[in-house]
This record gives structure tokens, C-alpha cells and sequence, in this order.
């Protein structure tokens, strides 16, 4: 489904990706880990389209298709979701206005009939018990006066709607507590189907304890320096970062 | 089409020359009191002149254009009217509430009143001035100062027509009283000086529409002043919605003067134009008056929009609540100036002000001036502005939920404005200018 070939990319002139190289197929979850700085985030900008930076080298294909010569919403249109780590919060845009007008323009371009209020509200009132979301929030502007957990909820609860077929959910654990936690990665799980491709982006093991990956990557100064199964993520969470700062300091393969 | 260019003097002179013509015939020319202050009004605008930029009021705004060209007194001239055009501006109101002028005139053949009850009067200035009703000479002419504005003279000199509405006291009236100006903008350019004055009696309640609206293309000039009085205890919801030519200039002050305990909304809109002023002046001249003005402007081009506000809290326990918010692209310019001004004796006033502007383009320019002078200690007052750009945060946050860009920018500068344009009340006006600035928008982009 992915296929992300030396990828290089740079914010001003600070090269932050430098060669990436990483393989998806449709039904798999892959965790990127990584400490502060590490390019994490870019990773899942660049993925998304975030004009912010500038790819210098490489390529990434996409169902066949170049995935960099797409804008943001072809991106989207084309079934690749970003789950923000951080949410706008966008005063003044109601969240049912918000996601019928997105969900119609994904319609749209899949070639399927826009939805009317009344189609739209009972897809809605379904999804939204995925992660257990208030209604209430609806009516709201778009993360106006939500709590973290609220806003994290509702990036999955988009993803519910939207229906993507590759989600990238950018470190939406940091800052939950563990309820909030459970209630989002229950809601992740249920929307895990042999048709989609998940990457999930963190900091943290624990999350991963809920959120059981195929795939875990180790991700530093911008490059993939280990690739495992889950068992890498346990050992990563018992030697910490630093350690593995040391071994590529040391210019020595990351044996772990 | 561009008419020949004069100098400031031979413009001076060319009104001066047009009111000593027409002053024989002009609206109640035969009553002494009216024609006094014409005679003042006209000498004094030969004094001052047309405003020119070391005028304080006129920093940001050349008026130059409108100085140099030398306008023909505007005609009733209903075959210039394009079909339907009523229809078109009349905004989903009802028809049965409305008065239609045509260049400033009255026009009883385009006007329909049949929804509005016999005691609450109607229609045009230039009858009710002939007919010489006595409640027009208490108060023709009695509130917009023609001493420091030009063009307030002007109009004072030369008004002919507009609009009178006279609500006698505990009337409610339920459907709004619109009042639609429409421009033909004929092959020379013209101006017109409509002329409205609104007495709201005691403990009544009203809303009344002004809307001025004009072909897409022609050079004219409407110079138009409303006065509204408000009685003891009484309500007015007043809109002004101005979507003149693109190539037109508009120059208006809406002068209200506020009894004890009366209650004033007023919203501006100003969507058209090439040269757009708006004075909007506030008296609060009774205790525990209480006004909210909201103002929406969105210019893109090379308009020019300038709004200048000024509430006076004259007497306690005033009240008085502004918002005013712009949008502006392309090489648009706008102006805020609003001055809250609380006399010696308005203890306990109430007065808050915002301004916020949206530049879309990096050409756009906006001067906002908010202004507190304060000669009470009593007072509780507030003020600030803002100009930003749109936010590349959310932006990008739409489009990665697959919403095009350019529909990005839209649904976040309609956010920008909603709060303001929320607080119309009239749902069928508010429905009408979502479509306006869709199509103000389709056409920018």
C-alpha cells in the first residue's frame, strides 16, 4: 500500500528526514518510536502533505501512485488520514459542518453519493460510540474548549467517519490519562481491518500495550535504526533511548 | 466613462452654483425654517470644503476622486431601473413593508406599504417636508452636525428626497420597514443626497432595513444621511446593507440620538463600493440608554472602506457594546475609527469596543484607530483591535480532512465573521448575505 523509498525532507534548513525507508501492506500495524526529535512527526506531516517541508530526496508511492506530488486534500480524498497531535482548535466552524462537508468531499471523489443531513447524522450517532463521544461536542466549533482527551477522541472519531484506508495517528496517546487512553485505543482497534494500514507514531510503550503492532520501527536523527516485532518496543521501553543514542553515536549497528 | 476632471475649487463652486439654481424649487423651499438651514448649510460647506488628508477624520481616506468629478444632480429615472432589480435587492423581506427610491427619490410605484398599520407613516421626505408635517420640522436637520462635515453639509444644502418613517408612541411593529435605495448609474456619472429621518415614539418598537444597492459597473455617487430619534423606552433594530457599483462612491452618516432607557442595535455592511465612507454617530441623551453596533465589512479590489464610529455617553448608566469586523483582500484598504467619548456627567457608562480585521492578501491594508476619552471617573470602559491572517494551522487542518483549499479559506473566513453576522436577527437578511459573500467570495477567487 506505502512504499516509502530514501526519503529526505528538511523544515527551513534543518534536514530532519534523512533517508527513510519503510514498507506497508494493507491489514498492517506499524509502530514508529522514537525520542524527542527524532523526526517522528515530521514523518507523518510529509506522509500527510503539510507544506511546512520540503522533501529533498526520495520518493513515496502510494497505491501505485506518487504520493508527493499530491496536495493535502488529494491526500485525504485518496484515503490517507493524520490523526494530530496536537488538534486545531478552529473558533467560529461547526464540527457537524466541518466533517459532512469532508466526509462529502471523500464521497465525492470515490465516486459515491454525497450524504444528506438525515444519512449523515445516522452515520454519526454509529461512530461516535466508537469512543464513547459526547454529542454534545457536535454542535461545538471544531475542539473549541475541549479537553485533551475530548480532542483526541474526536481525531478518532473522524477517522471512524472518514473510513481511511491508511491512518497515521501522530502520538495521539501523550497526555492522556489511562481511561482516556483505553477509550482511544479501543476505539483505534475497532476500526483495525484487513483493508487498512495503520502507522502509529509515539513515544511511549504503553500505548502499545493496547495497540498491539505487527511492525515496531525505532526511529533516530531522522532514520529508521531497527526494525522488529512488539518485543522491540518492550526491550526499548526496559534500556531507554539513550542507549540507543550511544550505539549510533558510536557509529556501531543497533543490536538489541 | 470616466467624466472630465476638475479641481477641488470648481467642484466647491459647482455645488455652490446647483444649490443657488435649485433653491427655488428644492423640497419645502417655501418654509423659512428649512430654508435657513440650507442657506447655513451650503455656506458652511463653502467653507470647509472637501476634506482633504491633514483633516484628523480623513487621515486614510482621499476623497480626491470624488472632489474632481463633476457629478450631475442625479434624476428619477425608473427606465434606467434594469428588470427586476426590486426583486433582486429585496433581500426575502416582505414586499408589503416596502418603500423603494430610485436615485434618492421617492418612488410611489415601486413602493408597497399595504403591510404597514395607517398611523405609522411611510414614504418619502420631499411629501412629508411639502405637506410640512410638523413632527419633520422639530427634527429635520436637528442631529447630523453640518458644522464639521463636509459632505453632511452637502446633503443638508441639496437633499431633496429619501425616506421618513414616523412610529408614534407603544406601537409595536412587527414586520421591518425596508427601505431600498437603488442607484441606475446612468451614462453620467450622478450623485444623489438621500435624505432619511426615523422618529421612534415613546416605548414603540421597530426594525428597520436600509438597503442600498446598484448596478455591477457605474460611476455615482450616493451621499446619503439618516437621522433616527428614539424615543423614551423604545427598541430599534436598524441594518444598513451597502452594496453599491464597484465603481461607485458612498458616503453616509446614520446619526442617532437615543432617549431615556431606549435600546439601539445597529448593524453595518458594507460589501460594495470603489470609495465606501460610513459615519456612524451615537448620542446616548438619556439615562440608561443602551446601544450594540456590529459592522461587517469585506472589500477586495482596489476598494476603499472606511468606517468611522463615535458614541457619545452623554447621561449615567449608559450602555454601550461595539463590534466591528473586516475582511479584506486584494489590494483593498480599510479604515476603523471608533471613538467612545463619555461626558463629565454619564457616570456609570458601560462602554466596550473591538475591532477585528482579516487580511487575506499581503496587499490588503487596514488602519484601526479605537479612541477612549473619558471625563468621568465612574465609568467602566474597554477597547482593542486586531489584524491577522488566516491560520495555516487550521487550514492545513481542513485539507487533511479532504476539504479543497480554497474551500479551507472560505469556511474560515465565514467563521471569522460569523459571530457578527450571527447577531442579524432577521433570519431571511441573514440567509441573503450568506449567499452575498459566497458569491462576493466565487468572485475573488
Amino acid at each position: 500500500m506505502l512504499e516509502i523509498k530514501n526519503l529526505h525532507a528538511k523544515a527551513a534548513d534543518n534536514e530532519i528526514l534523512r533517508g527513510i525507508n519503510l514498507t506497508i501492506n494493507a491489514g498492517e500495524v506499524h509502530a514508529v518510536m522514537g525520542p524527542n526529535g527524532s523526526g517522528k512527526s515530521t514523518l507523518a506531516h510529509v506522509l500527510s502533505g503539510r507544506e511546512n517541508y520540503e522533501v529533498t530526496a526520495g520518493e513515496v508511492i502510494y497505491e501505485g501512485k506518487n504520493l508527493l506530488a499530491m496536495t493535502v486534500e488529494e491526500r485525504a480524498r485518496e484515503g490517507i488520514f493524520l490523526a494530530f497531535q496536537y488538534p486545531v482548535e478552529i473558533p467560529g466552524v461547526n464540527t457537524t459542518y466541518f466533517l459532512k462537508a469532508a466526509l462529502n468531499a471523500v464521497r465525492k471523489h470515490r465516486g459515491l453519493k454525497e450524504l444528506d443531513a438525515m444519512d449523515f447524522l445516522a452515520l454519526v450517532k454509529e461512530k461516535m460510540k466508537i469512543v464513547e463521544m459526547d454529542q454534545g461536542l457536535l454542535n461545538r466549533p471544531i475542539n473549541e474548549g475541549f479537553s485533551g482527551g475530548e480532542k483526541k477522541r474526536n481525531e478518532i472519531f473522524q477517522m471512524a467517519v472518514l473510513d481511511p484506508k491508511l491512518a497515521i495517528l501522530d502520538e495521539t496517546d501523550s497526555g492522556l490519562d489511562i481511561d482516556a487512553l483505553r477509550i482511544v485505543a479501543n476505539g483505534v482497534n475497532a476500526l483495525h481491518s484487513k483493508e487498512r494500514a495503520m502507522i502509529v507514531i509515539t513515544h511511549y510503550q504503553r500505548l502499545l500495550n493496547y495497540i498491539v503492532p505487527d511492525y515496531v520501527h525505532v526511529l533516530f536523527d531522522g532514520r529508521i535504526v531497527k526494525s522488529g516485532d512488539r518485543q522491540l518496543a518492550l526491550k526499548l521501553e526496559e534500556k531507554g533511548y539513550s542507549w540507543i543514542e550511544e550505539q549510533v553515536q558510536k557509529n556501531q549497528p543497533v543490536n538489541l | 466613462m470616466l467624466a472630465a476632471i476638475m479641481n477641488s475649487t470648481e467642484a466647491k463652486n459647482l455645488y455652490r452654483t446647483d444649490y443657488s439654481r435649485l433653491k427655488g424649487e428644492l423640497a419645502g423651499h417655501g418654509e423659512a425654517w428649512i430654508h435657513e438651514i440650507r442657506e447655513a448649510a451650503i455656506a458652511r460647506f463653502a467653507e470647509l470644503g472637501f476634506p482633504v488628508k491633514r483633516d484628523e477624520e480623513w487621515r486614510y481616506t482621499n476623497v480626491n476622486a470624488i472632489a474632481t468629478i463633476p457629478f450631475e444632480r442625479a434624476r428619477y429615472d425608473i427606465e434606467g431601473l434594469a428588470p427586476d432589480t426590486v426583486g433582486r435587492a429585496s433581500l426575502g423581506l416582505l414586499e408589503t413593508s416596502q418603500a423603494v427610491f430610485v436615485n434618492g427619490y421617492y418612488s410611489a410605484e415601486l413602493s408597497s406599504l399595504r403591510g404597514v398599520s395607517q398611523d405609522v407613516k411611510v414614504g418619502g421626505l420631499a411629501a412629508a417636508l411639502n405637506e410640512g408635517a410638523e413632527w419633520i420640522e422639530s427634527h429635520l436637520a436637528r442631529y447630523a452636525s453640518y458644522r464639521d462635515h463636509a459632505f453632511v453639509a452637502l446633503n443638508t444644502a441639496l437633499m431633496q428626497d429619501g425616506a421618513s418613517v414616523y412610529v408614534p408612541p407603544g406601537r409595536i411593529v412587527q414586520e421591518p420597514i425596508h427601505l431600498l435605495f437603488i442607484s441606475t448609474g446612468g451614462k453620467k456619472a450622478s450623485v444623489s443626497h438621500p435624505r432619511n429621518l426615523i422618529i421612534i415614539g415613546k416605548g414603540s418598537q421597530v426594525t428597520i432595513v436600509e438597503n442600498y444597492a446598484g448596478p455591477e459597473k457605474g460611476n455615482y455617487f450616493t451621499n446619503a444621511i439618516t437621522e433616527i430619534v428614539v424615543g423614551e423606552n423604545a427598541v430599534v433594530d436598524h441594518y444598513k446593507l451597502q452594496r453599491e457599483s464597484d465603481e461607485a462612491f458612498h458616503v453616509a452618516t446614520l446619526q442617532v440620538c437615543l432617549g431615556r432607557s431606549s435600546n439601539v442595535s445597529s448593524h453595518s455592511i458594507s460589501l460594495g463600493g470603489a470609495l465606501v465612507r460610513n459615519d456612524v454617530n451615537v448620542v446616548l441623551d438619556g439615562e440608561g440608554g443602551e446601544c450594540t453596533l456590529n459592522g461587517f465589512y469585506m472589500v477586495s479590489g482596489e476598494q476603499h472602506v472606511d468606517n468611522h464610529t463615535r458614541i457619545d455617553h452623554v447621561k449615567p448608566h449608559g450602555t454601550s457594546r461595539q463590534l466591528y469586523k473586516g475582511v479584506l483582500d486584494g489590494k483593498s484598504r480599510g479604515v476603523f475609527n471608533g471613538k467612545i467619548y463619555v461626558h463629565k456627567g454619564a457616570e456609570k457608562t458601560d462602554a466596550r469596543q473591538t475591532n477585528n480585521n482579516l487580511l487575506l492578501s499581503l496587499d490588503a491594508v487596514i488602519d484601526t484607530k479605537p479612541q477612549l476619552e473619558i471625563y468621568n471617573n465612574d465609568v467602566k470602559c474597554t477597547h482593542g483591535s486586531t489584524i491577522g491572517q488566516l491560520d495555516q494551522d487550521a487550514i492545513f487542518y481542513l485539507r487533511s480532512r479532504g476539504i479543497g483549499v480554497e474551500s479551507a479559506r472560505r469556511l474560515l473566513t465565514y467563521a471569522f465573521a460569523s459571530d457578527v453576522i450571527g447577531r442579524i436577527r432577521i433570519d431571511s437578511v441573514r440567509a441573503q448575505l450568506d449567499k452575498l459573500l459566497a458569491a462576493k467570495f466565487q468572485k475573488d477567487s
